[in-house]
This record gives structure tokens, C-alpha cells and sequence, in this order.
């Protein structure tokens, strides 16, 4: 932030993205924190401390909310707006300015979802909790959003689109899309916060899970594709393994996840032909989904050595090994017999963070680790040990926050529907919910962990940022993709 | 822009030729693993369409319904119990509790029934919470024997949509200055001794207790289950035993209340429940 006069040389938009940064890593650093309250209220409820809007219920959506829309929404936006104008050879269309209303409307829209949360005020719609006046603001924004992404897209300087500009419009486009229709509602009063969800019934949950799960599908699967395909290629500097099979990946996931959301409502009172259609939409989305991960660990053709002595390349590939896990598992759990088992247990809450800590996070620590340098001018950053520190430090928690939850989440499937020889249920719900105790305590611990390991990231970047660099003995003065001369 | 095919050197590959910020991408085939693995998902999915509902109003050819699942299951699980639930309808409680397979059964099916319904308020086991009446032990508000035990689970405790409910109110003897405040401690403190059985205790406590609590709590504080009145000669207490917690009952008594779980359970269930609390500790 010191120098903005050599940020204004730059033949790109920067200074709007380095605040982009800044928010990734405030929302990330925050929500993280949250998680880790909300993690420890689950084991040791003393901690709601009989405030209501301390407790869990209210905390929970500022947790989930920080952590897609702030940490990940700010890194969707800052790294769409890098790869854009590096991609095209071109600046954002509008300039600081409209790009500038983005990363201010944005953040506004973060601060008026919390602080309504806190009071109580949400529509109760998972990811889509904020009221209809934050709906309406956001609305702005977002078409903001897709004017400065599309316009920058068609005043590019090259020739053809790169991929993952595909993946980010499609992000953009859908989410748009998602935001509308799920929160049409009527306003009570103008001039009140409550508003009454058009939808009702089993078109309201069908509605809500379409949204929820292209949430994912658009939000945290396309959105972060698009990361991956610009800094892999990048930090690696090898070639993109497939461009067919980046063109066949793209437009399978596209046609496949939108119809996949009736998943969500196995065994309710969506009608079985709905329940048909998002559980084989779902298996037949396992490869198109593994097309990605195909295309980002095979980049690495020829540089598998780097992944020794460059930890942002590791922070990169390993969130894409995470990627692939997850979306094997997630077509796993989509399969109706295994769902019986696993739907509203711990195991949907260790399959969305395996997802959310191990490929989102992981991806945007390594998109953030490579920008800074850049857009702050520096030749490295301040340590590539505490890259390291920082990405065995938040792995060790992923798994232990992972394992846990499978163990829980099966343990609590088996539990509630065990019968003993009688005919009767084995265990009391509240039963299930003792045995789950030691599991929430090591989730809290890998949730710890995980924020550990963001707080030591943050301290680098800082010290980079300051143009600080750290002697360090077996490390190369600098790293390989760490040029400053582009 | 000219498209520039390369031949990747590490690779092999060709390039597509085309080069941005300077990423270039490989003309590499598909895996065929991978296209066969959606190939087969694909297929999968035809031959369940085919299966399975699919088009609405359209069973498909396994005919299978949800619906006609869960009520053929839950059919399949009522079967299962049904003899033994038959004759628990049909029997006495005493002869349920005299039978051994249909106390086993009872008490099984109890234990369920009360994890999920009872445990929330008297705790696991009816170990008792402040407030809310243990029921291992052998002091009953309002008696203990199978059919009272019964009646109680049936009617509920001072709820208002059962006209049979179990009722009893206890004056608040402070606001309606039935006591003064120095009175109220002096009976605090005879109803302490009656529970500690402490000898000597006479005087003013004695009158008073005679005149205001004797009436429900008996003479010697048994307690009187026809209004729900406490035994105070024991060291169970529902609301604390320390002096401050009856000086407090005393002045503004604190009420429980049961819903009755007639319509909420049915008949079985609570006969089961029955035998089961009956079982707890302390039936009669």
C-alpha cells in the first residue's frame, strides 16, 4: 500500500486487486476464527454463554458466509481480476473505478449479511441467509461484477478466451442467476427487515437445495477451476496438460451440476423422479469433475521436482488432490443407499470442509502467496519456510478435522438407525449426541490448527508486503515463478 | 495472432498454438480411462432411468415408490412387535409385569419410549433434575403403585388441555400474607428438622406448621399424594434442601407440570412407559 505510484505504472489494474487481497485474507482470517468458536460450542455448549447473539445459531451463518463470500468471494473476485487482464493483454473495463465500486459494494454487502445475522435477521436459507434489502445490494453489485469481468473479456487483446476465463464467467454468470431466483420474496414493509420467500413447501426446499448446491457447484467448483487453471500452469510454468479435455471438462460440469441439487432432499417429500435426476446427475458428474484434476496435476508433466522446494506450488497441487477426493466423495454420498446413511450426519460437514479447507483455501493460499510478490513489487516473499510451516501446519489440521467428522458422521448414522433384537431404537438421540463429543473436541483442535497456520501466512505477507525477505539457508535466493521481470 | 504449434519437449506433445501471459496448453488426447469411467456413468444412469421413476406419474420397471417403501417397512417392523404388542394391549398391567417375556419386552420398549420422551425433563435412567421429580427412588409425588403411575403419565401434572390432570397448588404464602416473614423462617426451620428427624424442635414452628402445612403435608410430613404434597421427612427435596430454598418454596412456590400423553403416545406405549418407571427403583 506504501507505493502506489509504481502500482500506477503498471500496464494492469493492480491497486483495486491488492485490496482484494487484503479482504481475502481479513474475511479468511476472520471466518477461520468464527469456525473455530462455533467448532468449540458444539463440545462445550457453555460457550453460547446464554447471549443470543453469541449462539451457535447466529454465529454459525457468520462463519459459513465469511468463509464462502468473504475469504472466498474477495479471492474470486481479486484473482478474476488479475487473471482477466494478464490473459487479455488488456486493463479492466471501467478502470479503478467500476472495479473499485466492486471491492467496496462487496464488502458492504459482507458487513450488512453479519451484522443482520447477529440481530437475527436472516431468511433461514442455508448460503442464502441475508434478508431481501442485502439480496437487493448484492444484485447491484454482482451485475457491477459481470460488466467490468465481460467488458474486459470483449476488449481483450488476444485472440481466443483462456480457460480460465470460461470457468470464471460461468461462476459469475450462474451465481447471478443462483442469487435471483432463490431470493425472490416479498418484503413485509418497506421499511422492515422481514421478507416471506415467494416459494413454499417442496418447491421452497427444491428451490433453496438448487441454489445451495450450485452454490458449490458454480461458486466454489467453477469460480476456483478458474484459479487453478492460471496459477498452476504458472507457478509450475509447464504448459496446461489438455486443452481437449479442458474444453470436454468445462462443458460437461456445466450441463451436469445444475440438475444435481435434488441430492439434497433424498427420502423428504420430493417426488422420486426428482430424487432420480440429482443422484445420477451427480455420478455422472464424478469425471467431468475430475477433468480438472486431471488438468491440474498432469500440469505438472515434467516439474514434479518443484513440488521438493517450492512450497506455493505444493499448497496448489495438494488442493487440487483435494478437489479430487471430494468430488469422488460427493458423487459417493449422492448415491441414495449410502445418503440414507450419511445425510444429517458429521460426514456432510467433514465432505463440505474437506472441500471448502482442503480445495478452496488451499488453491487461494497458493493464488494469494503468488500475487503478493507481484502486485507489491517484490522479488520473493519474506519466507518460503513459513510457506511451508504454514502448509504442514494447516494440512495436519485438514485431517484432523476431516477424519474426525467421517468417524462421527458414520458413528451417528449407525447409531440412529441401530434396532436392537427387540424392535426397538438402540440409542436416545441424545445418546448419539454424547458419543459425538471427543470428535467436536479434535475438529475444534484441526480447526485450530488451520487458523494457526493463516496467522502465520498473514505475518508473511505482511513482512513481504514491507519488502522484508528472510535469509534462509538451503532455500534459492529466489524462487522459481517468483520473478518479479514480466 | 499466429497460431504457433510447438512440440512440448518434456512431452512430447504438440501445443494447440495458442499462448497467453505465457501459458501455452497441450493438444493431449483424452485419458480414455477417463472417457470410458463417464461412459459408464452415463450408461449406469440409463439402465436406472429405465429402473426407476423417472418421468413423474411413471413407476419404471422395478415399480418402486418411496412411499410404498417407507409404509411397507414400517408395516414389516409394526409386524415384527405386533404379537408381543397385542397381548400387552390386551393384559393387565399386573399380569404384564408377572409375565417374564412381556416384562422383557415392556421394559425394553419402556426404556426406548422414555429415552425419547421422559429423559429430556427426569433425565437418563429418571435420575431427576432440579424441579423435575427423580423417579429411581421410592418418594412419589403422586404415588407409585402401577396405577397411579398410570393415571400420572395419562393426565399429566397441572396441564391444561386434560380435565383429569393432576392437580395441586400450594398457597404462595408470602404474597398472600397468609405468613409473615419471620413466621415463614420459623417453619422453614421446623420442616428442616422434620427432615433431619432433629428432636426438640417445638414452639411457635409446631403451631404453625399444625395450622398452615399439616393439612396436606401431614402431621408428621409424610406428605399427602392426593394433592401431590412432598414428603418433608425425608432428604429429598424437588426444589433444594438448603434453608433459603424452602424459605423460598415457602413464600412463592414453584410449580411442575406434566403433559398428559394420552394422544401423544398410544396405549401400549404408555402402558409400557409404566412398567418401566414402575421398574426404575421404587414402585410399590
Amino acid at each position: 500500500m506504501t507505493d502506489q505510484a509504481s502500482a500506477s505504472s503498471s500496464a494492469y489494474n493492480e491497486g483495486v486487486i491488492r485490496l482484494l487481497v487484503i479482504a481475502t485474507m481479513f474475511w479468511g482470517v476472520a471466518a477461520f476464527l468464527v469456525g473455530v468458536l462455533i467448532a468449540l460450542q458444539l463440545a462445550y455448549p457453555v460457550l453460547n454463554l446464554d447471549l443470543e447473539w453469541f449462539s451457535f445459531g447466529r454465529v454459525r451463518p457468520l462463519h459459513t458466509s465469511g468463509a464462502i463470500f468473504g475469504f472466498g468471494g474477495n479471492a474470486l473476485i481479486a484473482t478474476s481480476f488479475y487473471v482477466v487482464q494478464r490473459t487479455g493483454r488488456t486493463t479492466l473495463f471501467g478502470g479503478e473505478t467500476l472495479a473499485g465500486f466492486v471491492f467496496v459494494g462487496y464488502q458492504l454487502f459482507l458487513v450488512m449479511a453479519g451484522v443482520g445475522y447477529l440481530l437475527g435477521i436472516t431468511q433461514g436459507r442455508e448460503y442464502a441467509e441475508p434478508e431481501w434489502y442485502v439480496d437487493l445490494w448484492l444484485t447491484l453489485v454482482w451485475v457491477v461484477y459481470l460488466l467490468v469481468f465481460l467488458g474486459t473479456v470483449m476488449k481483450r487483446k488476444e485472440p481466443h478466451i483462456y480457460v480460465a476465463n470460461w470457468f470464471f464467467l460461468s461462476f459469475i454468470v450462474t451465481v447471478a442467476m443462483l442469487h435471483i431466483v432463490n431470493g425472490l420474496s416479498l418484503p413485509v414493509s418497506w421499511t422492515g427487515t422481514k421478507s416471506y420467500s415467494l416459494f413454499s413447501g417442496v418447491q421452497d426446499a427444491l428451490t433453496q437445495w438448487w441454489y445451495g448446491h450450485n452454490a458449490v457447484g458454480f461458486f466454489l467448483t467453477a469460480g476456483f477451476l478458474g484459479i487453478m487453471y492460471y496459477f498452476i500452469p504458472k507457478q509450475a510454468e509447464r504448459p496446461v496438460y489438455s486443452y481437449r479435455l479442458s474444453i470436454i471438462h468445462f462443458w460437461s460440469i456445466i450441463f451436469l451440476y445444475i440438475w444435481a441439487g435434488p441430492h439434497h432432499l433424498f427420502y423428504t417429500s420430493l417426488p422420486d423422479w426428482a430424487q432420480t435426476l440429482g443422484m445420477t446427475f451427480s455420478v455422472m458428474l464424478w469425471m467431468p469433475s475430475w477433468g480438472g484434476m486431471i488438468n491440474g496435476i498432469m500440469t505438472l508433466s515434467g516439474a514434479w521436482d518443484k513440488l521438493r522446494t517450492d512450497p506455493v506450488l505444493r499448497f496448489l497441487v495438494v488442493s487440487v488432490a483435494f478437489y479430487g477426493m471430494s468430488t469422488f466423495e460427493g458423487p459417493l454420498m449422492s448415491v441414495k443407499p449410502v445418503n440414507a446413511l450419511s445425510h444429517w450426519t458429521d460426514w456432510t460437514v467433514g465432505h463440505s470442509h474437506s472441500g471448502a479447507l482442503g480445495w478452496v483455501a488451499f488453491v487461494s493460499f497458493g493464488a494469494v502467496y503468488f500475487l503478493v510478490p507481484k502486485l507489491w513489487r517484490r522479488a520473493r516473499l519474506y519466507s518460503e519456510r513459513l510457506v511451508s510451516v504454514h502448509f504442514w501446519i494447516a494440512t495436519i489440521g485438514i485431517v484432523l478435522y476431516i477424519t474426525a467428522m467421517w468417524v462421527s458422521g458414520i458413528l451417528q448414522g449407525l447409531m440412529w438407525r441401530a434396532y436392537d433384537s427387540l424392535g426397538f431404537l438402540q440409542y436416545a438421540f441424545i445418546e448419539t449426541v454424547e458419543a459425538m463429543h471427543p470428535f467436536y473436541v479434535i475438529r475444534a483442535l484441526g480447526g485450530v490448527l488451520f487458523l494457526i497456520g493463516s496467522l502465520v501466512m498473514v505475518y508473511n505477507l505482511i513482512r513481504t508486503a514491507r519488502g522484508d525477505v528472510r535469509e534462509e539457508a538451503g532455500a534459492p535466493a529466489v524462487a522459481p515463478g517468483m520473478n518479479p521481470a514480466e | 495472432m499466429p497460431t504457433k504449434i510447438e512440440k512440448d519437449s518434456v512431452t512430447g506433445t504438440e501445443t494447440t498454438g495458442h499462448e497467453w501471459d505465457g501459458i501455452k496448453e497441450l493438444n493431449t488426447p483424452l485419458p480414455r480411462w477417463w472417457l470410458y469411467v463417464l461412459y459408464a456413468t452415463i450408461i449406469w444412469s440409463l439402465v436406472y432411468y429405465l429402473l426407476y421413476p423417472t418421468i413423474p406419474g411413471i413407476a419404471g420397471l422395478m415399480g418402486y415408490s418411496q412411499r410404498e417403501e417407507l409404509v411397507e417397512r414400517m408395516a414389516e417392523a409394526r409386524a415384527r412387535q405386533a404379537g408381543s404388542l397385542d397381548r400387552i394391549a390386551a393384559a393387565p398391567l399386573e399380569e404384564v409385569k408377572a409375565d417374564p417375556d412381556l416384562l422383557n419386552f415392556a421394559l425394553t420398549g419402556g426404556r426406548a419410549a422414555f429415552a425419547d420422551n421422559c429423559a429430556p425433563c427426569h433425565a437418563a435412567g429418571g435420575a431427576g433434575r432440579p424441579g423435575y421429580p427423580s423417579l429411581a427412588d421410592d418418594s412419589w409425588l403422586w404415588g407409585g403403585t402401577l396405577d397411579e403411575i398410570e393415571t400420572t403419565l395419562r393426565h399429566g401434572v397441572r396441564t391444561a388441555d386434560d380435565d383429569d390432570t393432576r392437580v395441586g397448588e400450594m398457597p404462595a404464602f408470602g404474597p398472600d400474607e397468609l405468613l409473615d416473614q419471620g413466621q415463614i423462617e420459623v417453619v422453614a426451620s421446623y420442616v428442616l428438622s422434620l427432615s433431619t428427624q432433629a428432636a426438640g424442635a417445638a414452639g411457635e414452628g409446631v403451631e404453625l406448621y399444625a395450622e398452615h402445612c399439616a393439612s396436606c403435608h401431614g402431621g408428621a410430613g409424610e406428605g399427602g399424594r392426593e394433592f401431590g404434597a412432598p414428603r418433608l421427612a425425608d432428604q429429598i427435596w424437588l426444589y433444594g434442601g438448603e434453608k433459603a430454598d424452602i424459605v423460598a418454596q415457602i413464600t412463592r412456590p414453584s410449580h411442575g407440570v406434566m403433559p398428559a400423553w394420552t394422544g401423544r403416545l398410544d396405549d401400549t406405549t404408555i402402558k409400557m412407559l409404566t412398567v418401566y418407571v414402575h421398574a426404575l427403583g421404587g414402585g410399590e
